[in-house]
């Protein structure tokens, strides 16, 4: 048997993949928009629909940034109330080991495992910054280079409630009065955290929800290699796709376990057309849609750290150099590209032989865009990309909300199945089934 | 009619009854108290009857007593998330400890789940007083009564700002500027307290009722802050809640006769003693006629109440006494709005940073 393709429905939250502009483009907040995607990706039999989560609105120079979708709901409020509208749906929500304490994440997580009969997976991220601390009690307390350090204990902390209640201890006996017996006792002593008591939560359906882990570093790679179920990657190429998926596959026999047991799962975009070109012309048009003028000028602004605003976009790129001293102009995106030097050299190399303007460089150099085609061309590449050891399934971001997977389901979805490569229906009822029952 | 005064009633849906030993005698399988199900039907029948709300209590701790007793339970707030979409009209008022929870987790949870319910959030804001809490947590001590209350205070004040920090209509989408937002009508929130700061503002827009409704319990003497008080202590209780809707804390054992009721209420006490707090044991229609006339001598606007078996109790209540405060013109035949705030007869909430 080919191996089987997974596939996790990303709802896009503040971001600017979403094409807002188009008609068909609706509310991000309300709920009958998370309703509406987690419907379709339970109709394609998908493994989980994916929340992330963000905790400060993003800044650029100094003002709320108002050009991209802005706004989310509370992650595990939705999670749950997902749990109301859909039966076999993985619910996956990403929660900050940085501004929350094991007690309450353990406790939502096995909550939403109960309410949803064995559905719940966390998303650990490791979010350093004081800046979003400004929202919470604790503040910025953390240093970055304690934030795997604390992600790391928090999650064997979570674990240890989660298995402190025995499978049955809830007995129940209305005869005798015994209703749970020897229940939920732990003690957890260590340098980030130092608790005890007793967790509220009898065990989950699931034992152990499913963990999932985003973060891209070095650090970030070995925490997942040891401890994650699955990981969100970002790099959705084929080459890059592989390289990762080496390298993380490679770490795993130092803890123990089989490749199987952590799957890769990069994010990617699609675009589907009638035909080739279709598909394309779509795709180029989504690209303008995504990166307006006004984009194109703040996402320079990123790497160059200075006030771009009086050049046009449709201009050549600036003469003048990043300020590589100066404090990032943009708060609230993860920043990946550490030398602005470096990258300006390398966009210019691009824009000058490419002839490209602000705009069409940003375009370039942002493509994320990683299947277009017709509906058989891109479950082919898909297929392509899992044989080929570049994920073991996609988190699939569309790039309209709520309706943007409706095509995906209704087209690409039976040609997977018809390639032998995706599940045609449900075989268990728990997220982790879904995921790892061969 | 028409002169009578009309009730508000919420109905308190935590184990399986207020009293103790109610998970023997109920119907209602243990292992259910750990299922949306569960809270569904009974939200079900409250809403059936056009009840104001249902309260889901909540600790970030085990529940004290042995082996004999409801121990453990699910996130209150997410269980109710749980049954939002698939109810309609009932108000949904889970408890949130304000103690240890993060204000901010705290506001968008309540923001989502009032779009989650379109409209009938509540939160019932109860600080903590355990050191079974802190031992959880592991980074304060213990705080004072009046703290934890002052700091409630605080947690209530700082979660309408960041509700009210999208002003409605913030999302405009215009495409010729290219505009998602009008910042301007974004707003830092700035919050420097005396046990916490937050800067906002926040990362959910403005729930569908502006200000989910906000309750607190009244017993502690320095409680204060909220839109409802549920209160067993109604002496003294209107005087230091004046704006308040008021709402009596009251336990319920009914049955078709009144030795039926006491008989019922004997045979719980036999298990365990009954908890304190003013209760009712009678028939259904006896609570009707006892209803409006505490709420008139009280100057209660209505009752929570905690039936001390379910579905048992509540099935009569919704059943017999509902009809009978019907036909007396104290409670309404129909929800006659679709938000929690309707219900409540709250008006629409202000937004504190609207320019007048
Ligand atoms: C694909 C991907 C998705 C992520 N999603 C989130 C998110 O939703 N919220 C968040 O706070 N951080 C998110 N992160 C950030 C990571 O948690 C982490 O903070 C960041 O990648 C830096 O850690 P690293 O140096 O290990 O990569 C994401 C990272 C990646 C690669």
């Amino acid at each position: 048997m080919p191996k089987q393709v997974k596939l996790a429905a990303h709802f896009p939250g503040v971001n600017n993949t979403t094409v807002w502009s188009d008609p068909r483009s609706g509310s991000q907040i309300d709920f009958s928009s998370f309703e509406h995607l987690a419907r379709t990706a339970e109709r394609g039999k998908f493994d989980f629909l994916f929340l992330a989560e963000g905790l400060r609105l993003r800044e650029h120079a100094g003002k709320i940034l108002d050009s991209d979708v802005v706004g989310r709901p509370n992650t595990t409020t939705v999670l749950a109330a997902l749990s109301a509208v859909t039966t076999r749906l993985g619910l996956a929500g990403t929660l900050s080991s940085t501004f929350n304490e094991p007690y309450e994440v353990a406790r939502q997580v096995a909550s939403i495992d109960h309410l949803s009969g064995g559905r719940a997976a966390w998303n650990v991220v490791t979010s350093p910054d004081a800046w979003t601390g400004q929202n919470f009690r604790r503040g910025g307390f953390l240093k970055r280079e304690d934030r795997y350090r604390r992600a790391e204990e928090f999650l064997a902390t979570v674990r240890e409630l989660w298995d402190s209640w025995a499978p049955d201890a809830l007995v129940g006996d209305k005869e005798n009065g015994v209703f749970a017996r020897g229940i939920g006792r732990f003690v957890h002593s260590g340098p980030q955290f130092d608790i005890h008591g007793a967790f509220t939560v009898p065990r989950t359906p699931q034992g152990q929800p499913i963990v999932i882990q985003a973060g891209d570093s070095d650090e970030g790679r070995e925490f997942a290699a040891k401890t994650a179920d699955v990981i969100f990657s970002r790099h959705g190429s084929l080459e890059s796709g592989k390289e990762f998926f080496a390298d993380v596959k490679r770490r795993l026999p130092a803890y123990g376990r089989e490749p199987g047991e952590l799957l890769i799962m990069p994010a990617a975009t699609f675009v589907l057309g009638d035909t080739e070109e279709d598909a394309h012309e779509q795709a180029r048009e989504i690209r303008y849609q995504q990166v307006r003028p006004a984009t194109a000028i703040q996402f320079l602004e990123q790497v160059w750290s200075r006030d771009l605003s009086a050049y046009d976009a449709d201009g050549p790129l600036p003469e003048i150099d990043p300020d590589p001293d100066a404090e990032p102009l943009t708060w609230g995106r993860v920043r990946h590209e550490k030398d602005p030097l470096a990258v300006a050299a390398k966009w210019r190399a691009i824009a000058e032989e490419k002839k490209l303007s602000i705009r069409e460089l940003v375009i370039e150099v942002t493509a994320r865009q990683q299947f277009v085609g017709t509906a058989r061309q891109v479950a082919e590449s898909i297929d392509e990309y899992v044989q080929g050891d570049a994920a073991d399934g996609f988190v699939l971001v569309p790039h309209l909300t709520p309706g943007g997977l409706d095509a995906f389901v209704d087209d690409v979805i039976p040609q997977l199945q018809e390639r032998g490569v995706f599940r045609s229906d449900y075989t268990g009822d728990t997220l982790r089934e879904h995921l790892f029952s061969r | 009619m028409g002169s009578a005064q009309q009730l508000h009633l919420g109905v308190a849906l935590d184990g399986a009854g207020q009293h103790p030993a109610a998970w023997r005698v109920s119907d209602v399988r243990p292992s259910a108290l750990f299922t949306a199900a569960h809270y569904l039907a009974h939200a079900k029948l409250a809403e059936a009857a056009s009840l104001d709300f249902v309260t889901l209590d909540d600790t970030l701790a085990l529940q004290p007593g042995g082996e004999e007793v409801v121990r453990g339970r699910l996130d209150a707030l997410l269980t109710f998330a749980a049954i939002a979409p698939v109810t309609s009209g009932i108000g949904l008022i889970p408890t949130v400890t304000t103690t240890h929870t993060e204000p901010f987790h705290i506001s968008t949870a309540v923001a989502s789940l009032d779009f989650a319910s379109r409209g009938r959030a509540g939160v019932l804001a109860v600080p903590s007083r355990t050191e079974a809490e802190v031992a959880h947590f592991g980074r304060r001590t213990l705080p004072s009564e009046v703290d934890a209350e002052a700091e409630n205070a605080e947690v209530v004040d700082v979660i309408a700002r960041l509700w009210d920090s999208w002003e409605d209509g913030a999302i405009i989408r215009d495409e010729p500027t290219g505009r998602f937002i009008d910042r301007e009508k974004l707003h830092y929130v700035d919050f420097e307290g005396r046990f916490f700061s937050i800067k906002g503002p926040s990362i959910t827009p403005r729930p569908p009722q502006g200000h989910p409704v906000v309750a607190v319990y009244g017993d502690s003497p320095y409680a204060h802050g909220a839109d409802v008080v549920l209160a067993d202590e109604i002496r003294g209780a209107r005087e230091r809640f004046p704006d308040a809707k008021l709402l009596a804390g009251l336990s319920i054992v009914l049955a078709e006769t009144e030795q039926a009721a006491i008989e019922r209420r004997r045979a719980l006490e036999a298990y365990a003693p009954f908890p304190p707090g003013p209760s009712f044991t009678g028939t259904p229609a006896g609570l009707a006629t006892e209803l409006p006339r505490l709420a008139a001598s009280n100057g209660l606007d209505g009752f929570h109440l905690r039936p001390a078996v379910l579905p048992d109790d509540l099935a009569l209540f919704t059943a017999e006494t509902v009809p009978a405060l019907q036909a007396a013109g104290a409670f309404r035949q129909a929800y006659t709005g679709a938000t929690l705030r309707d219900h409540l007869g709250l008006g629409v909430a202000a937004n504190q940073y609207a320019e007048a």
